[in-house]
Formats: C-alpha cells, structure tokens, sequence
C-alpha cells in the first residue's frame, strides 16, 4: 500500500502530462460517465446518447477520463468500448482510508495529551 | 470513553470535513491546536516525531516545521495563518516545502472550528486540497512504514515511465 502510493507520487513528478483524478471527477459531465459506464462498457455514440452536448465534448471527456487511467479501451472490431477501471477509483478510497486513519491516530495522542495536562493543572 | 469522530470526503470538491470532540474545555483545546510546545506532542504519525523550527500565531504570522523520520529524514511544511478569531476559528494555508521555507505550491486550505458542549469541545476541520497529488503527499507524510519500496514495484514504476 504505502510503496504504491509512493510509487504514483513518483510518476505525478516525472510526468507533467499526467492528468489530477480529483479534476477528472470535478465535472458533472465526466461523473455521469463514470456511472454509466461503471454499469457495462460502452462505445463514444452510446456515451454520447445520454447528453445533450456535442460529440466532440463527449470524446474530450473520455479523453481526460482516459489519461487520468480511469477508462479502460477494448477494441472489438471497428468500435471501441470504454469500460471504468474499477481499480482506480478504489485507490482515491485507499488513499483516503489512509488519510482518516492519520487523523484519527492523532486525534488519540492529542486525547493523552490533553488527559496529562488537565492532570497537570489539577 | 466514546468521543465523536466523523470524516467524510466530498470528492467533487476535493473537500474533506472532520469532525471530533476533545474531553477537555475550550481554551486547553484552543491551545492544543495553536501552540507549538503541545502540537509537537500530537500531529505526527509514528514514529514520525514534530518540529517545530518557529511558530507566530497571529494573521500572516506563520508556522515553519518538519516531519521527522526515525532515521532522520526531514519533511518540512509551511503554514501561513490567514484568519483567527481567538478561541472561536482560525485558517491557515499549508504547503510542504524545502529545508529553506521555499513552498511547493499548490497547497491546501484548512479551516478549524471550536464550540464547547457540557465541558466538551467540539472540533471541526474543513480541508480543501487543490490537487490529488498534494492529498497523497499529505498521506505520504503518514507512512508509517517509511519508503520502502520493493523490487516488484520499483521495476513496475520504471516500466510505467518508460511507457511515457
């Protein structure tokens, strides 16, 4: 867990082109994208049949979803399927997980500290 | 005893809201919260220990101080505080940053709320991080197992650059 976290810091370093999921998620858009195809994968047209915005728009959401490795492409004959990489939403989960156990690990040290201080006073 | 805890995440906008209560009065948590002596004792993670090079607790006034590893690896951040209403709310800018005070930007924005209940104080915490890779820094800083990395990871690393 912690090497692969630190492995992903590494590669947000030495890749500038690499996109922010928090930014992939940040829009309305590319959310519901998310959720339709979390359900099967889909083709751009199919994707694109649930709104009501341009196809291009569309195919530039599924770009930035793409780079931000959270669709993954299959090709079967002439048409490409987007389906969600299930993994990679699971590691904003894991990474936050991490961040709530931190502050609940400190939120203990600072209930002894406070105990001895009180302590202290009395 | 039980005291409330509650951490939710809205990821959209890239906001996580704690909540926690504290069984000590409201000054002593105030305290607990903005003074270096008792922040040293309680923010880091084990067996990361807090330093505090120096802290000036007013608006504009700032909190320079690092992250120590058993091995002695330095982790330094920089916080600046933009707003106190004593004993009531303060903000503050966090960035991490070089052993020179040099901040790596983006940061995040953290902004704390006290209020006393029945002798108990409630603690509340909002945290705006302005990119994903500054959240996984922040929990970086947390390892508990320090950087190790193995040889599997390390190879699918280098495969994953050379793709680039």
């Amino acid at each position: 867990m912690a090497s692969h976290i630190f492995a992903a810091e590494r590669l947000h370093n030495y890749n500038p082109m690499r996109r922010d999921i928090f930014q992939a998620i940040a829009d309305p858009t590319r959310r519901a994208i998310l959720v339709l195809v979390a359900v099967q994968a889909m083709t751009p047209n199919a994707i694109a049949e649930h709104f009501d915005i341009r196809r291009q728009s569309i195919s530039k959401h599924l770009r930035i979803l793409s780079e931000c490795d959270l669709l993954v492409p299959r090709q079967e004959g002439r048409e490409i399927f987007y389906g969600l990489k299930i993994d990679k939403m699971k590691e904003i989960d894991a990474w936050l997980d991490q961040f709530r156990k931190i502050m609940e690990e400190s939120f203990k040290r600072l209930d002894e500290v406070l105990y001895t201080i009180k302590n202290k006073k009395q | 005893m039980n005291l409330l805890f509650d951490f939710t995440v809205d990821k959209a906008t890239k906001t996580v809201f704690i909540t926690r209560e504290f069984d000590a009065d409201l000054s002593l948590v105030w305290d607990a919260f903005t003074t270096a002596e008792i922040l040293d004792q309680w923010v880091a993670p084990k067996p990361w220990t807090s330093k505090t090079k120096f802290m000036d607790f007013k608006v504009g006034g700032r909190r320079f101080y690092a992250m120590v590893s058993p091995e002695g690896q330095e982790r330094w951040a920089i916080q600046k505080y933009t707003s106190i209403s004593p004993k009531t709310n303060f903000k503050m800018f966090n960035a991490f940053a070089d052993k020179d005070e040099n901040p790596e930007l983006p940061g995040s924005d953290w902004d704390y709320t006290f209020s006393e209940q029945n002798g108990k104080t409630i603690v509340h915490i909002t945290i705006y991080n302005e990119s994903l890779a500054r959240m996984e820094k922040m929990i970086e800083m947390g390892f508990t197992e320090g950087f190790k990395m193995s040889m599997n990871n390390l190879e699918n690393l280098l495969a994953g650059l050379s793709k680039k």
